[in-house]
């Protein structure tokens, strides 16, 4: 109870410094918070299908890509940043559940080989389909469009701060949600699958609808994370939907930890922080992080989250019983 | 128009080639250690540019380069084999993965460090430059050269594999590895001479392309998407299929350059995915 009480605590706190940000952040940390907030919540969908469900996914990125050039699609269009994020998720979960459909007959390896095709073929598209997609110079010159109704109220969100606080309520209303969704019987369900899909299966389970849904669920979460991007970048390019970003969200979730909700979240805010503060010395910044996921693999595969719950907070109990 | 479907056939043979050499490895280590190594391309860069340094910039003659090279990447595969692969034998997918995916970023940067992103193509080797006119029209000789070579490194392998002791222990143990194990094969050391052997033809693709592939950072993750697609298509784990997906993907990419060029990559992917869904076992699987 005591430990439920010191988590909300922390939430509360977490959230108040959020929202405090841009009175002492500057421009820099602003956009820094925008890129930690985006990939967690990339993350924390890409993690429904590997840590509760079992499903590693090697084609998020694909879906990332697809949230994006829709709501960039959308933007350069309807000037509206409601309606483009909208689309954006729309489109990703559209996708999801087309592509989904084939994708979750399979398992373990074969799944991973059939997501990265998919997203390779959203990436070729991406690359290749001037007419729509730009090709590799991609969509430009897309809008930081205003929020709210035309001609009833207007939100305007050049700034960086408005932007940044449109960013923080979208993402955390999405974490929210999910967490919310951890907490009910359909997660349940989903671990059950994970630890033995033949005995879900016996147990009246409709295994693959399930399945269908976490990936659904999964592939809108990466989508919404994608298209916050273009009005924050106001561009968008075909990278984003190749299999090494698909990467990313896998490596932030291991770093962070895959057993632990919000394990993504800490892999995110350390990925940036690591690459922030390793930028400043060298500008191979990705040895660094390769080394640090091969020793995590070999040494600590509980993540950051275990770590501190098993080794770092025991010894600062430990510290505190003893001076006290 | 024929003499052009025959040219950008050969392109396509010899592009299947490296192929090969690279899915050959990738495909044995997952059929024997059952993982599956993102780095495998990483290896194949690094042949790649040892053999450019030893015959682009030292001058050395084009064999020994290619074959120092092998050497050179074989120690590497070595060491990553015995000190951090040996490890993760036991644990699960994403883990594995994720570890090779880790010396992706290692030897990507590493690359950049020592040889910075320099793109170079060296002279053509003078005992391999040269034009062979077949229906009218002039054939580059290293293409043949290469086509040549692959297919005898193929027969090779069937014949090390089908004929000699060791080939027998790696498909005992691929086939079960607990019994090949109770025999007295002995595993963790079949299994670093696999992983080297692997590390070895991915360099060799590599040292042979340099006199005509650009040689970049980035090769590694371009080959090793495409070699997966390779595995995938003939089966993870079986050679023979690995052979005929090279010559699917190369010979496809090719006239796919000639025919339709807006959708060849996108057409590559098309056939992994619908070999996965009817037959993911690949083609020649079990």
């Amino acid at each position: 109870m005591e430990r439920k009480a010191q988590g909300y605590l922390f939430t509360w706190i977490l959230i108040a410094f959020l929202l405090a940000l841009p009175f002492f952040g500057g421009q820099y940390v602003l956009y820094m918070v925008i890129q930690i907030l985006i990939l967690s919540v990339f993350a924390l969908g890409f993690n429904l299908l590997l840590g509760y469900t079992g499903l590693l996914s090697f084609g998020q990125a694909g879906f990332f890509a697809v949230g994006a050039y829709a709501s960039a699609k959308v933007l350069l269009v309807f000037p509206s940043l409601i309606l483009g994020v909208g689309a954006g998720v729309l489109a990703g979960a559209l996708a999801a559940a087309i592509l989904g459909v084939l994708c979750v007959r399979h398992t373990r390896i074969y799944f991973s080989m059939l997501t990265l095709s998919f997203g390779m073929m959203i990436y070729s598209l991406a690359w290749k389909w001037r007419e729509v997609t730009g090709g590799d110079d991609g969509l430009v010159g897309i809008p930081r469009a205003p929020m709210g109704i035309p001609g009833i109220f207007q939100l305007d969100m050049s700034p960086m701060s408005h932007y940044y606080y449109f960013v923080v309520v979208v993402c955390l209303g999405a974490i929210f949600l999910l967490r919310r969704m951890v907490q009910s019987p359909f997660v349940l369900i989903l671990k059950g699958i994970r630890d033995s899909e033949t005995r879900a299966s016996f147990a009246g389970i409709p295994v693959r609808r399930y399945k269908l849904l976490a990936f659904i669920v999964a592939g809108a979460y990466a989508a919404l994370a994608g298209s916050l991007l273009p009005p924050l970048e106001n561009t968008v390019t075909p990278p984003i939907a190749h299999w090494t970003h698909s990467a990313e969200p896998v490596m932030v979730t291991l770093l962070g930890g895959i057993y632990s909700f919000y394990g993504p979240i800490v892999g995110s805010f350390f990925f940036y922080i690591l690459k922030d503060v390793i930028v400043r010395f060298t500008q191979y910044w990705l040895i660094c992080f390769g080394a640090i996921i091969v020793f995590l693999v070999l040494a600590f595969r509980g993540g950051l989250v275990v770590f501190y719950e098993e080794r770092i907070l025991p010894w600062l109990r430990g510290r505190i019983t003893k001076g006290g | 128009m024929l003499d052009n479907l025959v040219f950008q056939g050969l392109i396509g043979l010899s592009l299947a080639m490296y192929l090969w050499l690279l899915s050959a490895g990738l495909t044995l280590v997952f059929g024997v250690a059952g993982i599956l190594n993102f780095a495998h391309g990483s290896l194949f860069m690094l042949g790649a540019y040892f053999a450019f340094t030893l015959y682009g910039k030292w001058g050395w003659a084009f064999g020994p380069s290619v074959l120092v090279s092998l050497i050179g990447v074989g120690v590497v595969g070595a060491v990553m084999e015995r000190v951090f692969f040996r490890r993760i034998y036991d644990l699960d997918l994403p883990y594995q993965l994720i570890l090779t995916f880790g010396f992706i970023l290692i030897f990507d940067d590493l690359v950049k460090m020592i040889w910075g992103g320099v793109a170079m193509i060296p002279p053509m080797p003078q005992w391999l430059d040269g034009q062979l006119v077949v229906l009218g029209r002039p054939f580059p000789v290293y293409n043949i050269f290469i086509v040549g070579l692959g297919v005898a490194v193929a027969l090779l392998l069937w014949i090390v594999l089908e004929r000699t002791w060791w080939g027998r222990t790696i498909r005992a143990s691929a086939h079960d590895r607990e019994m090949a194990s109770a025999i007295g094969v002995d595993i963790p050391r079949l299994f670093t001479s696999v992983f080297v052997f692997a590390a070895m033809l991915a360099a060799l693709g590599g040292a042979l392309g340099t006199p005509v592939r650009v040689v970049a950072p980035g090769i590694g993750t371009a080959m090793i998407i495409q070699a997966f697609v390779i595995t995938v298509i003939g089966g993870l784990g079986n050679l023979k299929g690995a052979f005929v997906g090279a010559l699917i993907v190369g010979v496809l990419t090719a006239y796919g350059i000639l025919l339709f060029p807006v959708f060849e990559l996108f057409i590559i992917f098309v056939v992994m995915a619908l070999v996965l869904m009817v037959k993911p076992e690949g083609l020649f699987g079990r």
